[in-house]
């Protein structure tokens, strides 16, 4: 038999993706401002053994439209309550780069891997919304020019690569307690990151140490040519969306991204309404169906996938409790977890620190 | 009936209250070292868990300062994590106005108080310094005189926009497919010298309207703000005349802003040494005193009055000749308590003739000028000073800082609470489900 090795992720947004979803039977749109909503969606993601939840978020609201979910809590907080409450699924909040800082975002991303032992990530997103830049009123932003959305990505890449440092600029073991000599830490091993760029200028180190997984796992969603190229520099995982295994085969061989997953919208049986205008494909069917598809874009070269459920909790648990059990009875998929990390479940190793292989060479 | 007392827990910072090298001590960055202290606290009921700041590592004669704890980890993503194993404490997060947004800094505090159901606090803190400021973006680009306008105009726009969100905003109609009742819900425009935003707010109204606020400055513009705009001041006026003197001078500030007396909390920071008796606690506090400030922290706290490297200096010997490097350039950084002392000359001197006077060493001396332990004693004993200035107005409680993580509470909330609570001046039960509520504040 082959090994499991099909990786599932979810993506959680409001009721889910569909924009009249939260007026399905099931639904529960007077409590997406509670805590206990998010866990019990978070709980039933870890019950299908999925590797990972991705939270969506963003500086401003989703739409103008009474007749839509409005308003949002902020995903890292949303990821950190659960956490305490969860063992084995990884966490992994949208964070906006475009308006804030990477040395409040490395600490917070850093801090949710520590109370979560090890399943943090971090969805990187950009900003170019006018809307969203007056709320802080301290830029204009543009996507005007290619040049333009280059800008912004370059920046976007300098904040990642700022963050990175940050979780590298305490090694491992810094913290000594060394009571005959009164240190507390070795201060030979905090690094200054004095990163210097075109958008920002920050110096470190920053106040958490190292977090569990060293780096936590970084993950972008990337559509064309620019966004590939940031994802190529700045990310672990890249969530892309192909139309079909020939365009998943086509973005595979231009991302070289160790882990591309596929983003999908789903509607799993029954389905009522479908209607979502969506960046990725929809896919509407049976759970068997669906295993079939991803089976054949992995075929194409496709690591994971990250499916969006077009109505929460229903296509949720359409996922864990329909086709989950299709990929395990297919032997593509885990029945347990094991033991370890977000990073030990994707087979991404515990980096060496920057700075410490840095002070090793010059010894 | 007599004034109820408001306790709530200091997570040790990185200052040298913290003795990290007592084999009691546990990690101050692993998540279980929090839920231990929190549960501790709530077994308590306390009123809140309360966490300090600092946004860059304390430096001294140009590096990192070693010998005292050092890091910490994010305080929205650990209060949000500890509301998942606590039910009813409060939990209080110091956010810095100079470093953040108000439209991140209100969603993050609205998104807390919605995922603890009404128990998050935010204590506004100013501090401006470039040095700090070369971890941002925008660098140190504030001046010390406009901390506290900018920490105004940030509080008063987080305030817009919590109350942006009408309390019935959301109807969720699955029927009539209404999700938003009020299609502006969230609208805002807020302009003045510091912001110039607008749009809509993206949290809907939590349970308590917005966290409960604090406020821990202690200049004149401090205090002014604290009169303006908190619910409670975190003070380091903990003993009886000094405690009095300060709460009559804050709370005489609020007439002009059309506020009780009540409606703003006086909270002192304060540490603690229990023993089985009164002289066992001496012993004990003797102790950890020693432990507190060793000859080497004696001689960084002397060079940081003295702004020179005294680093060849006996800390068991004399206190130097030289005099105080008057100049600007201060050999420590990132420390609010270098600015306590606006004559570095004449406390020198005082300090010189004190150790001349009492033949103390300069780890002697330091040991006594910054002994902080507001209490020591039996449990009997401490239950009757806390309770003697909160009934004096001395203070409407303490936040305590144990000396040692996790488990400094311990001993505390096992013994002297009941004490108190035998006494009728400590709540047996939570009143309320909120923070604001526990605290006797009205609702905003
Ligand atoms: C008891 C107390 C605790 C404080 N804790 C912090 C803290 O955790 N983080 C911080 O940045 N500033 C802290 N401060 C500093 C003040 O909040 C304030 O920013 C600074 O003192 C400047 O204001 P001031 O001149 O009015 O004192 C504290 C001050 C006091 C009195």
């Amino acid at each position: 038999m082959s090994m499991p090795n099909l990786h599932l992720a979810v993506a959680l947004d409001g009721a889910g993706w569909a924009p009249d979803a939260w007026r399905e039977p099931d639904a529960r749109p007077a409590e997406l401002f509670t805590a206990r909503y998010w866990i019990d969606l978070i709980a039933e993601a870890e019950a299908g053994k999925l590797d990972f939840v991705t939270i969506e978020d963003a500086l401003g609201v989703q739409s103008d439209d009474p007749a839509q979910v409005q308003g949002r809590l902020d995903a890292v907080l949303i990821a950190s309550r659960v956490a305490p409450l969860t063992r084995h699924i990884g966490l992994v909040p949208t964070a906006t780069v475009t308006h804030t800082e990477p040395f409040h975002i490395s600490k917070a991303i850093a801090t949710l891997d520590y109370v979560s032992r090890g399943r943090a990530g971090w969805r990187v997103q950009l900003s170019p919304k006018a809307g969203e830049a007056a709320h802080f009123g301290r830029r204009q932003v543009s996507i005007d020019t290619q040049a333009s959305i280059q800008d912004l990505f370059d920046e976007a890449a300098d904040y990642v690569e700022v963050v990175r440092r940050l979780w590298d600029s305490w090694e491992d073991d810094a913290e000594i307690r060394d009571a005959a000599t009164g240190r507390f830490i070795d201060r030979d091993k905090l690094h200054y990151i004095n990163f210097e760029g075109r958008f920002f200028s920050v110096k470190g180190p920053s106040i958490t140490p190292r977090p569990p997984q060293g780096q936590p796992v970084v993950t972008a969603l990337a559509h064309n040519d620019i966004p590939y190229r940031f994802a190529e520099k700045s990310a672990d995982v890249v969530y892309v969306t192909p139309k079909d295994a020939a365009d998943a085969r086509h973005i595979v061989d231009q991302v070289k991204v160790r882990h591309v997953f596929a983003d999908l919208v789903v509607f799993l049986e029954p389905v009522r309404s479908a209607a979502v205008l969506s960046d990725a494909r929809v896919f509407t069917g049976t759970p068997a169906q669906l295993a079939d598809l991803l089976l054949a874009w992995q075929e194409a070269g496709i690591t994971g996938f990250r499916l969006r459920p077009g109505r929460l909790p229903s296509d949720l648990r359409g996922i864990t409790r329909g086709l989950v059990p299709e990929l395990q009875r297919r032997g593509v998929f885990r029945t347990q977890y094991e033991p370890g990390t977000l990073r030990d479940r994707l087979g991404l190793p515990r980096p060496a620190n920057r700075y410490a292989a840095e002070g090793a060479s010059v010894a | 009936m007599p004034k109820q007392i408001h306790l709530a827990a200091h997570f040790p910072g990185v200052n040298n209250t913290t003795v990290w090298s007592d084999p009691a001590a546990g990690s101050h960055i692993e998540f279980d070292s929090f839920v231990k202290l929190a549960q501790t606290a709530e077994r308590a009921r306390f009123d809140f868990f309360f966490l300090a700041e600092g946004l860059r590592l304390r430096e001294q004669g140009g590096q990192i300062y070693d010998l005292d704890v050092v890091g910490r980890p994010d305080t929205f993503t650990v209060l949000a994590a500890l509301a998942a194993v606590t039910e009813h404490l409060g939990l209080a997060g110091t956010i810095n106005s100079t470093f953040n947004e108000p439209y991140e800094v209100a969603r993050q505090f609205a998104s807390l108080d919605h995922l603890s159901g009404g128990r998050a606090a935010w204590n506004v803190v100013t501090s401006w310094d470039a040095f700090t400021g070369e971890n941002f973006r925008r660098g140190g680009f504030l001046a010390e005189s406009d901390r506290y306008s900018r920490a105004t105009q940030a509080l008063e726009t987080a305030k817009e926009l919590y109350d942006s969100w009408p309390a019935d905003a959301i109807a969720a109609d699955k029927a009539s497919g209404v999700f938003l009742r009020h299609p502006d819900a969230g609208t805002f425009r807020h302009t003045d010298q510091h912001f110039d935003i607008s749009g809509r707010f993206n949290v809907p109204r939590s349970p308590q309207g917005g966290p409960v606020i604090l406020q821990a400055g202690d200049s004149d513009a401090g205090r002014e703000f604290a009169a303006a705009t908190a619910d409670a001041i975190f003070s380091r006026h903990g003993t009886l005349e000094d405690g009095q003197k300060f709460y009559t001078d804050v709370k005489d500030r609020l007439a002009k802003y059309g506020r009780e007396r009540d409606s703003l909390k006086v909270l002192p920071a304060a540490t603690f040494v229990l023993g089985d008796t009164d002289n066992d606690a001496q012993e004990k506090a003797r102790v950890v005193r020693r432990q507190q400030v060793s000859g080497a922290t004696a001689i960084k706290f002397l060079e940081q009055l003295w702004n020179r490297d005294l680093s060849a200096y006996d800390p068991e010997g004399p206190l130097p000749e030289i005099d105080p490097d008057v100049s600007d350039d201060h050999i420590a950084r990132g420390r609010a308590s270098v600015r306590m002392h606006r004559d570095p000359i004449a406390t020198a001197n005082e300090w010189r003739q004190k150790a001349e006077a009492e033949k103390l060493s300069i780890r002697d001396l330091i040991i006594e000028v910054t002994g902080r332990q507001t209490f020591i004693g039996s449990a009997t004993t401490i239950a009757e000073s806390i309770n003697h200035l909160v009934q004096s107005d001395a203070s409407d409680g303490f936040i305590l800082v144990p000396h040692v993580t996790p488990g400094g509470l311990d001993e505390f909330a096992g013994t002297v609470v009941p004490l108190l609570q035998e006494k009728g001046v400590f709540r047996t039960e939570y009143e309320g489900s909120t923070l604001r509520e526990n605290l006797g504040l009205a609702p905003r």
